[in-house]
């Protein structure tokens, strides 16, 4: 096996135990933020779209496909982060002086 | 130091904001700048990418990264909070779309000139065209449900398990052949294009609304192991550690939605998920000889007024009748008096994990009155009132006890303990056909028939003049 392949699989291996041990801990309240906000993260594929792309020069096909990639990827981030923060700026504490009696 | 290194250390930077922005998504304080520094990391990401490569067309890249953003944006600010299941479910699409299209460029670039495709980049072309393939037309197939753009219920069809399992071996055999027998074979890999896709349909149809927690956690579990495996066809470690922290991510909340149904992993993958809806219709075979006894929303709001304590009990019919803001009025009201309000939420109440919490934070629900399952059931004893809005199997009580209940076993809330038991709802029929609730026939439980949101305001109006 490759050395860079074996490099790559570690860092996967050990970037899905540190998403496990982070991730447990959110609290069910926060899970559909929790969700968007990963799913935004999960738009890193138009880094990969944006390498593979440069790339190839001068075949059209590749560098159509580049391009809805890219842009699929920019409507997950920009998308993403944008509801999260929507959705997050939501979630507010019990007022201090309100609420009881 | 030379602009590789720099640009290397650059991606480390921004793995390490995605892993402090998740990690500070533990507590809503901190959530929101959690999410910014996330966003920071895939800016420096994006900039450095862009920075670090030579693009021959970069005026087109340009343009379909901003139409993206653009769009991306647009309907991030005009999404109604109802509608974010299939938001959610269409973005898991598009990333898994993004990803599979690397791995597709990719294949296309490696049957060029003096190009090789060599085992293991194989292996994580078909991996991502794979897993990619499949989250972009299961998420597509999720938001069609959700959109109502196609029916909500299970579409099923003789050996569907099997046909869903033929394709992914399928789509492994082919796979197989291509990376180690036949390398530049085009038509071989466009059949696993279309396969993947296809599987995506056929796994996603057959399960129904109630379900669709699970298939929304795990397509979005899908589109960070695509997103993983792009990492690997470009050998970009940012992708995969971007990637995994998702899948992971993805994979927890799947966990915590089969366990709050009662269902193993394995169920779900392999395609069982909407039987339940069927078998369902054989529930509550005792509970058919009880009577129902309805009451009128003032006498409702009535009882709810002189409350010592009252448990909100939201599910998706609250959603359905954008119920949320006069329940926090009514919640108010109660208050005003004196009454204490919590609010229970169960795990797979709703379209999507959390479902309910961003509804009522919407409707200013201050979250410190939002109670997860096991926090708040040693309450209900104590409770004078809970009121069940729109929330029908997660507070069925045959899942204690009826070993023939297709919902046995699975966790509920206990709302049955309480004193008294309002439930809102539209009707005995309509919804849940078949699926038989002896909650609705306890002799503490009072029907409240009607539109949730309507019931609700009539009781807001009750309260204040009880």
């Amino acid at each position: 096996m490759p050395e860079a392949l074996l490099n790559n699989l570690y860092i996967f291996v050990l970037a899905m135990f540190t998403g496990f041990e982070v991730i447990t801990k959110v609290p069910p309240l926060l899970h559909t933020p929790l969700m968007s906000g990963s799913n935004a993260i999960s738009g890193i594929s138009v880094v990969g779209a944006l390498i593979i792309t440069a790339e190839v020069a001068g075949n059209n096909l590749i560098l159509w496909l580049g391009v809805i990639a890219v842009a699929m990827g920019m409507i997950n981030v920009a998308g993403g982060f944008l509801v999260t923060d929507r959705m997050l700026e939501m979630f507010k504490k019990k007022p201090a002086a309100g609420g009881e009696k | 130091m030379d602009f590789f290194t720099l640009a290397n250390l650059s991606y480390l930077i921004s793995a390490a904001l995605f892993i402090f922005g998740l990690k500070r998504l533990q507590s809503p304080a901190t959530a929101r700048s959690g999410n910014v520094m996330a966003a920071v990391g895939m800016t420096i990401a994006i900039v450095v990418t862009l920075l670090e490569t030579d693009f021959a067309n970069w005026q087109m890249i340009l343009v379909g990264g901003v139409i993206g953003a653009l769009i991306g944006s647009v309907s991030a600010r005009a999404v109604e909070m109802t509608a974010m299941p299939q938001m959610v479910g269409i973005f898991n699409g598009f990333g898994g779309g993004a990803s599979a299209l690397v791995a597709i460029s990719e294949f296309l670039r490696l049957l060029g000139p003096e190009h090789v495709m060599t085992n293991d980049s194989g292996v994580s072309i078909v991996l991502g065209t794979l897993i990619g393939g499949v989250t972009f037309s299961g998420s597509m197939i999720a938001f069609a449900k959700l959109q109502n753009l196609m029916t909500g219920a299970p579409v099923t069809w003789p050996l569907q398990k099997s046909l869903n399992s033929l394709l992914l071996l399928a789509v492994i055999g082919l796979g197989g052949y291509l990376v180690f027998f036949d390398q530049a074979n085009l038509t071989v890999f466009l059949v696993i294009i279309g396969l993947a896709l296809v599987l995506g349909v056929t796994s996603v149809i057959p399960i129904g609304g109630a379900d669709m927690p699970v298939v929304i956690s795990l397509l979005n579990s899908y589109s960070g192991l695509a997103a993983a495996a792009a990492g690997f066809v470009v050998d970009s470690r940012v992708l995969i550690i971007a990637g995994s922290l998702v899948g992971a991510s993805g994979l927890i909340l799947t966990n915590i939605m089969c366990v709050g149904m009662n269902r193993s992993l394995a169920n779900v993958l392999f395609g069982a998920v909407g039987t339940a809806d069927v078998v369902a219709g054989s529930v509550g075979a005792g509970a058919a000889a009880g009577q129902v006894r309805d009451v009128q929303a003032e006498e409702a709001a009535m009882i709810l007024a002189y409350a010592n304590s009252v448990i909100f009990v939201p599910g998706y019919g609250m959603a359905v009748a954008q119920a949320q803001h006069a329940v926090r009025e009514l919640a108010d009201v109660l208050k005003e008096r004196g009454v204490d309000v919590k609010y229970a939420i169960h795990p797979v109440a709703g379209r999507m994990p959390g479902h309910m919490n961003v509804l009522l934070a919407e409707a200013n629900v201050p979250y410190d009155e939002l109670y997860d399952m096991d926090e708040i059931n040693h309450a209900f004893k104590t409770t004078t009132v809970a009121v069940v809005i729109g929330a029908n199997d997660v507070v069925n009580p045959a899942a204690r006890h009826d070993t023939t209940s297709p919902l046995y076993g699975m966790p509920i809330l206990d709302v049955d303990e309480s004193e008294h038991i309002i439930v809102l709802k539209r009707s005995m029929r309509a919804g849940f056909a078949g699926v038989e609730n002896e909650l609705f026939f306890h002799p503490k439980t009072m029907m409240l028939f009607g539109d949730a949101k309507d019931s609700v305001q009539k009781m807001v109006t009750g309260a204040k003049t009880a």
